[in-house]
């Protein structure tokens, strides 16, 4: 068909049909073709243009506007507002990016026992648990994050626990809690975090590890390699392609995420999402809400690439 | 050396088990506290066994309004976004263009983005073009970032699929659109499934980008964000776990139809 492009077929199957000969015929068939790609591209393209790449236009010239909401905005090319934004919130943009790490490490390490359970040990218990996995979904983002308030309640069962253990004690010690309670510390913030984000650490854990060979597990205890080699040596370098976009799936949501610091947290505990927030929906300070927006964005792009480049799977885009 | 072994495998098992747990806790907690009957305004302590809240799941005003308004905007979004992803899919799948990786990046952008800049670039736009913020700016929001996810999905399937497939359909005298309709659609249609279900459930449970775009409009996030200032209805937990129960006996149900369908195949 001259409507399509054809991907290379695979070496083992020669082209069943001969080449297309040049006939007239076929030219208006191919100019169609060509044609073709742009059209289907045409709505959704202009879709993300208008409502993506517009907007941070917008954004991009909103955080360099001086005025009031009274008297509108004009563009002033006044930078000084990125400064001024750095220099009153750069404890909530470094909180940020504290909280959403310790959240991603902590995915990491949760997630990981429970995407190779599923893909090496599971049997036929594999697509219930994944069901499971995926299932809490479907309970609503908010109302099971509220859950958490009832979980780590002041006296509940969880905090009783961690107290008798003396696990508060060094908490506290470390800053990380408040005297006996959990709620509106940071710990309370990091552990809804890493909540939120561990199916999106474990999928990509799961489809990255599904696809080693068993035999290679095999092969490596062959050749005299324990289970700590075999993980390391094997299993390990092969996983790193989930590795990388699990954590680029947890770190992102969770550096913007206001949710769990809103609702978990303290007002010593607001990240930059609260920030931005509060600035553009009830303070309606907009270029200064825009200005940190907008290095939000540049920031987790810059790490983004950073990451992509030095872990060296560019074909995850 | 066995011994160590086995620990390590058992290890494995009892960690992931763990992890598990802590992903089910919270809808456990979700679950029992539907039967609570909380003596404040705000159901975070139990207090005694009631079913009074699943026999009137309506009984806060504004609770089953929001309800509706979710569903029609997920499902308005899921169309919109299922109908332009999958057009989007199929050129970058199929044909080699110009400016082809920068339509890729353009695409995988508002996944690597949070979404609260998004949400807030979008507010600046409404802002200053002067649209009326309501349902229509959250379906147009909505539709924006669901896109790029049913490309994802959709694209994957068509990439996987043999080419040879659409060459021997048109070695037996089918026309494009035969071709199309006859075999490339059903073979896509898996992956256009799967994408339209990840848009219609991202769509349902959004809140950040909503709360955004929705000026005083409230969809059934923005109702429990509200609840969760001025006081929790034991309501809000029969919604979620109801949708819980329903979503896990969908896809059982859904699994159970492909097992047999398969058997019967063989």
């Amino acid at each position: 068909m001259a409507t399509v492009t054809q991907q290379p077929p695979p070496p083992r199957a020669p082209s069943p049909s001969p080449p297309p000969a040049p006939v007239p015929r076929v030219k208006p068939a191919r100019r169609r073709g060509r044609r073709t790609p742009y059209l289907l591209l045409l709505p959704g393209l202009l879709w993300l243009v208008v409502f993506f790449v517009l907007p941070v236009a917008y954004q991009a010239s909103t955080s360099v506007q001086t005025g009031s909401l009274e008297e509108g905005y004009e563009v002033t090319w006044h930078f000084a507002t990125y400064g001024d934004a750095l220099s009153a919130y750069w404890p909530q943009f470094v909180r940020s990016v504290l909280y959403a790490a310790s959240a991603t490490v902590l995915c990491l390490v949760l997630g990981y026992p429970l995407a190779y359970l599923i893909a090496f040990r599971a049997g036929r218990w594999r697509n219930l648990i994944m069901i499971l996995v995926i299932a809490p979904f479907f309970a609503g983002f908010l109302i099971r994050t509220l859950a958490w308030k009832t979980i780590l309640a002041d006296g509940g069962y969880v905090v009783g626990a961690l107290d008798a253990l003396h696990v508060l004690d060094v908490t506290s010690w470390l800053g990380w809690t408040a005297g006996d309670r959990v709620l509106a510390t940071p710990l309370a913030v990091v552990c809804g975090l890493t909540y939120t984000f561990l199916p999106f650490m474990i999928l990509p854990l799961y489809t990255s590890l599904e696809r080693i060979d068993p035999r290679l597990h095999e092969a490596a205890n062959d050749l005299y390699a324990g289970p700590a080699t075999t993980f390391r040596r094997v299993t390990l370098p092969l996983s790193m392609p989930g590795v990388v976009s699990g954590t680029l799936l947890t770190f992102i949501p969770a550096t913007g995420d206001y949710i769990n610091a809103d609702l978990l947290g303290s007002t010593d505990t607001r990240m930059i999402g609260n920030v931005i927030q509060t600035q553009f929906l009830r303070v309606l300070d907009y270029p200064t809400a825009a200005a940190l927006s907008f290095l939000l964005m540049a920031a987790i792009l810059c790490a983004v690439t950073v990451h992509i480049r030095t872990s060296g799977t560019e074909d995850l885009v | 050396m066995a011994f160590l072994d086995r620990l390590k495998r058992r290890l494995v098992v009892v960690a992931g088990l763990l992890t598990l747990g802590y992903l089910l806790l919270p809808v456990a907690v979700v679950a029992v506290f539907s039967f609570n009957r909380p003596r404040g305004r705000f159901n975070y302590e139990w207090q005694e066994f009631s079913a009074d809240a699943w026999k009137d799941p309506c009984g806060v005003s504004g609770l089953c309004g929001s309800l509706s308004l979710s569903l029609r905007i997920a499902l308005w979004a899921t169309l919109g976004a299922t109908v332009l992803g999958t057009m989007t899919a199929f050129a970058l799948a199929r044909y080699r263009f110009r400016a082809r990786g920068a339509v890729n990046s353009l695409v995988f952008l508002p996944m690597a983005m949070p979404e609260v800049v998004m949400a807030a670039s979008l507010l600046t736009l409404f802002l200053n073009m002067g649209v009326r913020l309501g349902f229509w700016t959250i379906l147009i929001a909505h539709v924006m970032f669901c896109l790029s996810f049913v490309v994802v999905a959709v694209k994957a399937r068509v990439m996987s699929m043999d080419p040879r497939l659409e060459q021997a359909a048109q070695d037996l005298y089918a026309g494009p659109l035969q071709t199309f309709l006859r075999v490339t659609l059903p073979i896509a249609a898996p992956g256009i499934a799967a994408g339209a279900l990840l848009a219609f459930a991202l769509s349902f449970d959004d809140f950040v980008i909503t709360n955004f775009t929705s000026g005083s409009t409230v969809t059934f996030p923005m109702f429990v964000w509200g609840s969760a200032q001025r006081g929790t209805p034991v309501q809000i937990n029969v919604v979620g776990t109801a949708m819980f129960v329903v979503a896990v006996l969908l896809v059982l149900i859904s699994m159970a139809v492909g097992n047999r369908r398969g058997r019967q195949r063989t």
